[in-house]
C-alpha cells in the first residue's frame, strides 16, 4: 500500500470541505444531545421512578444498528444532513444522559441544601450549584460522546453524506487505499483535536478543580 | 410537655405547639412550646434522633412542622415564602456546606446577591466579614478545599452574618474540627455575640459546648420531647429528671465550677521561706516553682498563673496540680497579684454548687 502524495496536494481543497463537513455533523449531533440530555437528566435525576426507564431508552436506542435508523428516517428527512445529524444524536444520547445524570447525583446533599438554606430557590440551585459542580462529570460525556460522533460519521456515507467517510467509499471502489489513510488520517486528528480543546474548555470552566490545597 | 419562657425581654423566636411527623411515621418533634429570647444564645441538646436538628430546621422552614405555630419576631413562618424568610436567618451547617465551586467571597456574598446588593457593594461586604472573622484578605480568593477546617468553619459563619440577620441558626457547627481549634471557635463565636447580639440557636450533642455557649440550654429526649430548658448553671445544679442528669454527666459538678470565675476567690501574699518558692521574672510575671530542699540547679516545677476571669474549675485543677498546693494569680498583663489555697478554693467551689442549687 502507497500513498499517492500528489493526489492529496490536488484534492486539498475537497479534503478541507470534507473536513469540515465531518466536524459540523459530529458537533452538531453533539450538540443536539446535550440539548435533549440536560432536561431530561434532570427529570431522571429528581424523579426516581424515570431514571432506569430513560437511561434504559438511551441503551435501547444505542442498540439500534445505524443503517436501521437511516431507513426509519428515510420517510420522514431523506437523504439529507438532517437525517444523519439525528441519527448520531440518538447515538450520543447513552452517554451525554448517562453522565449528565450521574454528575447531578454526584453533587453532595450538603452543598444543595447549604443552597436551599440560604434562600435560594430552586431553578437557581439547578443553574447556579448543581450544573457547574455537575460539569466535570458531564464534560467527561460530551468528550466521549464527540469522539464517538466524529468516528461514526462515516456511516451516514449510506445516505450520501458521511464527511471524510466518502473518501473511504471513494478508494474501495476504486481500488486506491490513498484516500481511505487520508481519510482514516483525517478523522484521528479530527477527534484528537477536538478532545484536547474541550479539555481546555473544561479548564476554562472549572477553576475551582485547578488549584491545590495550599496554593 | 415542657413549657419553656423565659419570661423577659423580647421573644424573637416562639414555638407553640408545634408536632412533627415524618411521613415514615416516626415523631420528630413531641408538642414543643419554646420561647427564644431576644439576643440570647439558646442551645438545643440531646443525643441523635432526639429532633434538636428538625427543631432548628423547621425555624427556617427546612421542615414544615406538622401541626403547632412558628413565629419568628412575630411573624408566623408559615405566612411566609420561604426562599424570602430564609434569606432572612442565617444559617451555619455541619462542616460548613461551603460551595466547592465559589471563592471564599463569593461564598460569603451569597446572600447579599440573593438579596439584589449587586456584586460590588456584596463583596465589599464580604471583604468586611473576612476580616470580622478573623481571616486574612488574600482567603478571599481562595477556594473552600484549600482552607483548613477551622477556616471553612469561619468562613461558614461570615456566609451566614453576610445580610447582618437577626436570627442565626448553628447545627453542629463545629462538630467536624478537632478540640483546640473548637475552643477557639467558641471562643471566637462569643467574641462575636458580645459585639452583634444576635438571636442564635445552636444544635450540638456535646453537653460541655452547650454549657460554654449557651445563656439557656434546651435538653431533648428520644421521640422529640423538651425534657428541660434552664440556664446552664441551674440545669447544672438541678437536672429535672434522671434522664437529664445522665445526659450532663458524673462530673456536672465540676462543670458547674465552669461557670463560676476566681474574681470572688480571696488571695494572700506569695509565701516566703516555705521549701516551695515562686520564681518571678523582672515584670513579676511567675516562671514555676523552686524546691528549696532540691539542688540549686534543678529545673523548676511549672506553674500555670490565673486571672481573675478564669473559671473555678481551673483554679481547682491548678490547686491539685501545685506542689504547694497554692495557686498563683495574675492581673490582666501577667504580674502575680497573689496566691490562692487550696482550702480557700475548695471552699468557694462548695459555697458556688450549694447557692446554684438554691437559686431560683
Amino acid at each position: 500500500m502507497t500513498i499517492e502524495w500528489s493526489w492529496i496536494s490536488g484534492h486539498a481543497g475537497d479534503l478541507a470541505a470534507l473536513t469540515v463537513s465531518h466536524l459540523q455533523a459530529a458537533l452538531s449531533a453533539v450538540f443536539f444531545g446535550l440539548l435533549i440530555s440536560l432536561p431530561l437528566a434532570v427529570v431522571a435525576h429528581r424523579i426516581r421512578p424515570l431514571r432506569g426507564f430513560l437511561l434504559g431508552l438511551s441503551n435501547v436506542f444505542f442498540t439500534i444498528p445505524s443503517i436501521a435508523i437511516f431507513v426509519l428516517l428515510l420517510p420522514v428527512s431523506g437523504l439529507t444532513r438532517t437525517t444523519t445529524v439525528i441519527g448520531l444524536t440518538v447515538y450520543t444520547l447513552v452517554v451525554l444522559l448517562r453522565n449528565t445524570v450521574e454528575g447531578l447525583d454526584s453533587v453532595p446533599t450538603r452543598t444543595k441544601e447549604a443552597a436551599t438554606a440560604m434562600g435560594t430557590r430552586p431553578l437557581r440551585v439547578l443553574l447556579t450549584v448543581e450544573l457547574p459542580l455537575a460539569l466535570p462529570v458531564i464534560m467527561a460525556g460530551v468528550r466521549i460522546a464527540t469522539v464517538m460522533s466524529i468516528s461514526l460519521v462515516s456511516v451516514a456515507t449510506y445516505i450520501g453524506d458521511g464527511g471524510l467517510g466518502q473518501l473511504f467509499t471513494d478508494g474501495f471502489q476504486r481500488n486506491f487505499p490513498t484516500p481511505v489513510l487520508v481519510g482514516v488520517a483525517l478523522t484521528l486528528l479530527l477527534a484528537l483535536v477536538a478532545d484536547a480543546l474541550l479539555v481546555a474548555v473544561q479548564h476554562v470552566l472549572t477553576p475551582w478543580t485547578r488549584q491545590k490545597r495550599g496554593a | 410537655m415542657t413549657i419553656c419562657r423565659p419570661g423577659k425581654g423580647q421573644l424573637m423566636i416562639q414555638f407553640d405547639a408545634v408536632h412533627k411527623r415524618f411521613p415514615n411515621g416516626t415523631t420528630a418533634v413531641h408538642d414543643l412550646s419554646l420561647d427564644m429570647p431576644e439576643g440570647g444564645i439558646t442551645v438545643l441538646v440531646g443525643s441523635s434522633g432526639c429532633g434538636k436538628t428538625t427543631t432548628l430546621r423547621m425555624i427556617n422552614r427546612m421542615v414544615d412542622p406538622t401541626s403547632g405555630t412558628i413565629r419568628v419576631g412575630g411573624r408566623d413562618v408559615l405566612q411566609q415564602d420561604a426562599a424570602e424568610l430564609r434569606r432572612s436567618i442565617g444559617y451555619v451547617i455541619q462542616q460548613a456546606g461551603l460551595f466547592p465551586h465559589r471563592t471564599v467571597l463569593d461564598n460569603i456574598a451569597t446572600v447579599p446577591l440573593l438579596l439584589g446588593w449587586g456584586h460590588r457593594k456584596a463583596r465589599t461586604r464580604a471583604a468586611e466579614l473576612l476580616e470580622t472573622v478573623g481571616l486574612p484578605a488574600e482567603a478571599g480568593k481562595r477556594y473552600p478545599h484549600q482552607l483548613s477546617g477551622g477556616q471553612q468553619q469561619r468562613v461558614g459563619v461570615a456566609r451566614a452574618l453576610a445580610a447582618d440577620p437577626p436570627v442565626l441558626l448553628m447545627d453542629e457547627p463545629f462538630g467536624a474540627v478537632d478540640p483546640v481549634v473548637r475552643t477557639q471557635l467558641q471562643d471566637e463565636l462569643l467574641r462575636l455575640q458580645k459585639e452583634l447580639s444576635k438571636t442564635i440557636v445552636f444544635v450540638t450533642h456535646d453537653i460541655d459546648e452547650a454549657v460554654r455557649l449557651g445563656d439557656r440550654i434546651a435538653v431533648f429526649r428520644t421521640g422529640g420531647h423538651l425534657v428541660q430548658c434552664a440556664s446552664p448553671a441551674e440545669l447544672l445544679a438541678r437536672p429535672a429528671d434522671d434522664f437529664v442528669a445522665d445526659f450532663l454527666g458524673a462530673e456536672r459538678g465540676l462543670k458547674l465550677l465552669s461557670l463560676t470565675t476566681l474574681a470572688d476567690v480571696p488571695q494572700g501574699p506569695a509565701p516566703e521561706g516555705a521549701r516551695w518558692e515562686l520564681v518571678l521574672d523582672s515584670a513579676r510575671t511567675p516562671l514555676g516553682w523552686r524546691d528549696t530542699d532540691a539542688p540549686k540547679d534543678a529545673p523548676l516545677t511549672p506553674v500555670r498563673p490565673l486571672r481573675d476571669t478564669d473559671a473555678l474549675l481551673s483554679a481547682l485543677n491548678e490547686a491539685v496540680a501545685s506542689p504547694a498546693g497554692l495557686v498563683a494569680r495574675v492581673d490582666a498583663d501577667g504580674a502575680l497579684t497573689g496566691v490562692t489555697s487550696r482550702d480557700d478554693i475548695h471552699i468557694h467551689a462548695g459555697r458556688a454548687h450549694a447557692e446554684a442549687s438554691v437559686a431560683a
